[in-house]
């Protein structure tokens, strides 16, 4: 990567850089995703106007002033609560958020390091916020609070399967588990023999693309799969023990999930930071750019539906994954294997 | 021979007629013979004063014989004179605070004391109504409960109780429905003063009141 | 000592019961729920109003609900003892506050009916007609806040924008939006104002189209049909027993609606309405008859307006209101339900006893039979298609 720069610096230097810009962008790309849609666009869609007096201009400072509020608020612990994994709950689920960013590319050489398993990298290492709930829940002391842990924790697992088979599908089709020869495969491919967008795998992989946007809805625990969380409107959720920059940790990784699901999806199904025919340099420059843009339409649809639709009850979302989604997500990897050797 | 209900003011009343009146009350003679105390019509709705040792039968009765499905209420009345304070009979020209009547009245159907149990049940399919009244003791009120008949008549039932003192024999949780649980005192009965007038009383008719700020009094009608 | 052998088990000498108590141990899990006591209220955000809901849960399922109600209990019946007619109006209007003038239009239709005095026909169309806006209002409010309890976010703020059209034209005929104290008895305060009567053609328009958007929206949902179908169904006649009434008992196929069955009041007998029912008796039925009502009564203030006679709108009423002795029960179909007064007269300047029959007391009295079995999400469910407000509760 650092050969973008042409400049010959060490390999610890090189790592502190990645970590900065890692670390600044998972919080800020957060505060953009947040503040759009979260604030903008359902405020829009919802015939009224959100914050605008805010740092004045449509209010665009109102999650920074939000921060600085949650970060000087006093940090409150329950009485009986384990206080060291209470603590940690929220760094592990922020921790699972960065570490996602870390082999999603944004041009041909901008990428932190370009695993080769890429792809079960980032799997796997998304599902490492289930032990963040769970260890909120039971560190909380809270009987409603373990509850709702644990029903968050039954949604998350049964989501994981349906987002894993839809990856699968893409995966079989590009013959990479590299999130770069993914990208690569996209951009230098063909459709019926027609060069000219490359090869989204959005089109052949439309039913896997369907399957991972509702996945990374149920992932995020996001409506129509918010009963864990909206759950305290009626208990309580599993963050209710949470006070101050300790709930601003919970939700910076809630909706930095969500730019990291976006990232991803853009990356798998539309082509990341590719425009076909554009390489090298100019491919570094308009990358992230372009990457950007699709994070966001995808991040679009997700924030679309979310206060779209009313929320399921916690039985018939089981349903909905084990019943539906899965027998979809292998019946597409059966036909994209058929086709993949036929064709 | 129960006489002829006087048609009161000529009024639009209920698609019912007398005729539908007298059918009614014949159901409530043949089943409950004597338990019909009196009957009268209030502007259309027939109005029948029940024997308290007949009131729950009286209820069954129009449910099932008379298709009364549906129970519009079950309630209390007490009528003894209310004095309101630093009223006098007269008024004079003071129209702002009503001044009742000082001698006991009975309404229609009459009463045989100073409490009264009244409900009113309805027809979804015939589309009459009926008022029940009973009597209920005056040192001991109580009547039977409407329970089993209409089982919305739970909370009917228990409000009354708090707000009269009336009893209702087998009602299942006869506990405070509105008042807390240590309320002392029986509110809706007529010796039971509010105590917003107690402690302000009434200041009468005013004509003209002063604007904010000003310190000039308001001039009164009646003091 | 081998690497490939356990270790040999020690002996461990038991008590004759102690194997008991070891598997009793087992079961007991620390994560056994028992019987859960959940306190939905008096504050929170599923209730409209102060109403509390003790809940006992055995794991999911509720297995006995009590609604504790009383926190805004302001003593109408002991207060109407100490005003004369024209103070109660004002009071009145506040049993249920989001369509209040339709409470005012039974007690001033009972005072009326027991003075023998009638309101001339152009008062008793204008009074259909603001009753019809409260029921429009009223309703359209629970389509967007029966989504929002369900879980979708946006339709509530659909449901309070469109309203502020009808609100408006409430505001604009009687000078308030939510207690407008417009009726007196005898006719009304006020005539409306020019060009109200063009305004509201082209409100109910809008309101018409709203319907539509809510009709897609959120009755055409599958999330919602499957969160709201066979939820919380009431037979007809156990809820009619339980003196349920309105929107409520229709949606379980009893085809009862005063405006058509009961004493002909106002102007509905000149109307030309259908009264809409549903066979299922579950949430989804509450709130797709509600949806029909709204459109009906849209319908039924635009022929209000095309028939709307010119005329006085106060009869000849002596300047001191004395209503003569006698006891009337005026029932009406209030947005929520039934409403009632049941005024007994001694022929003051005030009644002698008022009874208040509000809709909502009843409707809700039916909750600890139906949140029996259901799941804790479900109890959201029902306390919103039930449609309460407190104050009607509690009076």
């Amino acid at each position: 990567m650092i050969d973008v720069l042409a400049l010959d610096i060490g390999w610890g230097t090189t790592l502190a850089i990645k970590t900065i810009i890692i670390l600044v962008l998972v919080p800020a790309g957060a505060l953009i995703l947040g503040y759009t849609f979260l604030l903008k666009m359902m405020s829009h869609m919802q015939s009224r106007l959100g914050p605008m007096d805010p740092g004045g201009f449509h209010g665009w400072f109102q999650l920074i002033g939000d921060g600085i509020k949650f970060i000087q608020k006093e940090d409150v612990m329950p009485d009986g609560a384990d206080r060291r994994v209470f603590a940690m709950a929220p760094v592990v689920i922020l921790m699972s958020t960065f570490l996602i960013f870390v082999v999603i590319p944004a041009g041909p050489r901008i990428v932190v390091k370009d695993l080769d398993v890429g792809v079960f990298y980032a799997l796997a290492v998304s599902s490492l916020s289930v032990i963040g709930v769970l260890m909120a829940g039971w560190a909380s002391s809270n009987k409603f609070a373990l509850l709702g842990a644990l029903r968050a924790a039954a949604q998350l697992i049964a989501y994981e399967l349906p987002l894993l088979l839809a990856v699968v599908g893409v995966v079989v089709q590009a013959e990479t588990m590299s999130l770069q020869g993914i990208v690569a495969a996209q951009q230098g491919g063909e459709i019926f023999g027609w060069g000219g967008i490359g090869n989204p795998f959005f089109f052949t992989q439309i039913i896997g693309f369907g399957l991972f946007l509702v996945a990374a809805q149920a992932e995020l625990t996001q409506t129509p799969f918010d009963m864990p969380v909206a759950e305290s409107e009626l208990v309580a959720g599993y963050m209710v023990e949470y006070t101050g920059f300790r709930f601003l940790f919970f939700y910076i990784g809630e909706i930095g999930t969500a730019f990291a699901f976006a990232a991803l999806a853009a990356t798998l199904f539309l082509g990341g930071w590719a425009i076909p025919g554009v390489h090298g340099t100019m491919a570094d420059i308009l990358g992230p750019v372009v990457l950007f843009a699709k994070l966001m339409f995808v991040a679009f649809l997700f924030f679309w539906v979310r206060f779209t639709y009313p929320r399921l009850r916690e039985d018939q979302l089981q349903a909905l994954a084990w019943k539906v989604l899965i027998p979809l997500g292998l019946a597409n990897i059966l036909v994209t294997g058929i086709l993949k050797v036929a064709m | 021979m129960p006489e002829e209900p006087t048609e009161e003011l000529a009024e639009p009343g209920p698609p019912a007629l007398t005729d539908e009146q007298m059918a009614l009350l014949a159901v409530f003679e043949a089943e409950l013979g004597d338990g019909v105390v009196e009957h009268a019509d209030a502007l259309g709705t027939l109005v029948v004063r029940i024997r308290p040792d007949a009131w729950r039968r009286s209820a069954e009765v129009a449910k099932t014989k008379l298709h009364c499905d549906y129970l519009s209420f079950v309630s209390g009345i007490d009528w003894q004179p209310m004095v309101a304070p630093g009223s006098d009979d007269e008024g004079g020209s003071d129209t702002s605070a009503p001044v009742q009547p000082t001698e006991t009245t009975y309404g229609v159907a009459g009463s045989t004391g100073r409490f009264q149990v009244f409900a009113h049940v309805q027809s979804t399919t015939k589309h009459h109504g009926i008022t029940l009244k009973t009597d209920v003791d005056d040192d001991a009120p109580s009547a039977e409960s409407w329970t089993t008949v209409y089982p919305g008549a739970d909370w009917h039932e228990r409000e009354c109780a708090e707000m009269f003192g009336i009893g209702f024999e087998g009602h299942p949780n006869l506990r405070k429905l509105y008042l807390p649980g240590e309320f002392e005192g029986y509110p809706l009965r007529k010796d039971f003063a509010l105590l917003a007038r107690e402690v302000k009383p009434w200041p009468g008719l005013v004509d003209v009141e002063a604007m904010p700020g000003d310190d000039a009094p308001a001039e009164e009608v009646e003091a | 000592m081998s690497t490939t052998e356990n270790p040999p088990t020690p002996e461990i000498q038991l008590e004759p019961g102690a194997l008991r108590h070891l598997a009793e141990a087992q079961v007991n899990v620390e994560l056994d729920t028992g019987d859960m006591i959940l306190n939905l209220g008096p504050q929170h955000p599923a209730t409209h109003g102060t109403l509390r809901l003790v809940v006992r849960l055995d794991g999911e399922r509720v297995v006995s609900a009590d609604p504790i109600i009383g926190y805004m209990h302001r003593g109408y019946e002991k207060l109407t003892e100490y005003r004369t007619y024209p103070q109660i109006t004002t009071l009145v209007n506040r049993i249920d506050w989001l369509s209040s003038f339709a409470n005012e239009v039974p007690f001033v239709d009972a005072a009326e009916r027991l003075m023998a005095i009638e309101a001339p026909p152009r008062a008793q169309y204008i009074r259909t007609v603001l009753t019809e806006l409260s029921r429009i209002s009223t309703f359209y409010l629970f389509l967007g806040e029966m989504a929002l309890q369900v879980g979708a976010l946006t339709p509530a703020f659909y449901g309070f924008r469109d309203r502020e059209y009808v609100l408006n034209l409430i505001e604009g005929a009687t000078g308030g939006r939510f207690h407008p104290n417009f009726n007196r008895i005898g006719g009304l305060k006020d005539d409306l104002p020019w060009g109200w009567i063009s305004e509201t053609r082209e409100v109910m328009q809008k309101i018409l189209d709203g319907c539509d958007v809510f009709d897609d929206l959120v009755a055409g949902n599958e999330i919602f049909q499957v969160r709201t179908k066979s939820i919380g169904i009431v037979p007809g006649e156990l809820g009619a027993a339980y003196g349920m009434s309105g929107s409520n008992l229709r949606a379980s196929g009893v085809d009862w609606d005063l405006r058509r069955d009961g004493r002909p009041y106002l102007v509905y007998s000149e109307l030309d309405f259908k009264v809409w029912t549903h066979p299922d008796g579950d949430s989804f039925a509450r709130y797709w008859v509600r949806l029909q009502e709204t459109r009906e009564s849209c319908r039924m203030v635009l022929q209000l307006l095309d028939q709307m006679p010119s005329g006085p709108i106060m009869a000849k009423v002596p300047r001191i209101i004395k209503v003569p002795e006698g006891e009337v029960y005026s029932e009406v179909e209030n947005p929520l339900g039934q409403m009632g007064y049941y005024v007994v007269s001694k022929g003051a300047t005030g009644p002698f006893r008022v009874k208040i029959r509000s809709a909502s007391f009843s409707n809700v009295s039916i909750m600890p039979w139906l949140l029996r079995g259901v799941y804790v999400p479900d109890v959201i469910t029902i306390l919103a298609s039930l449609y309460f407000i407190l104050g009607d509760i509690d009076r």
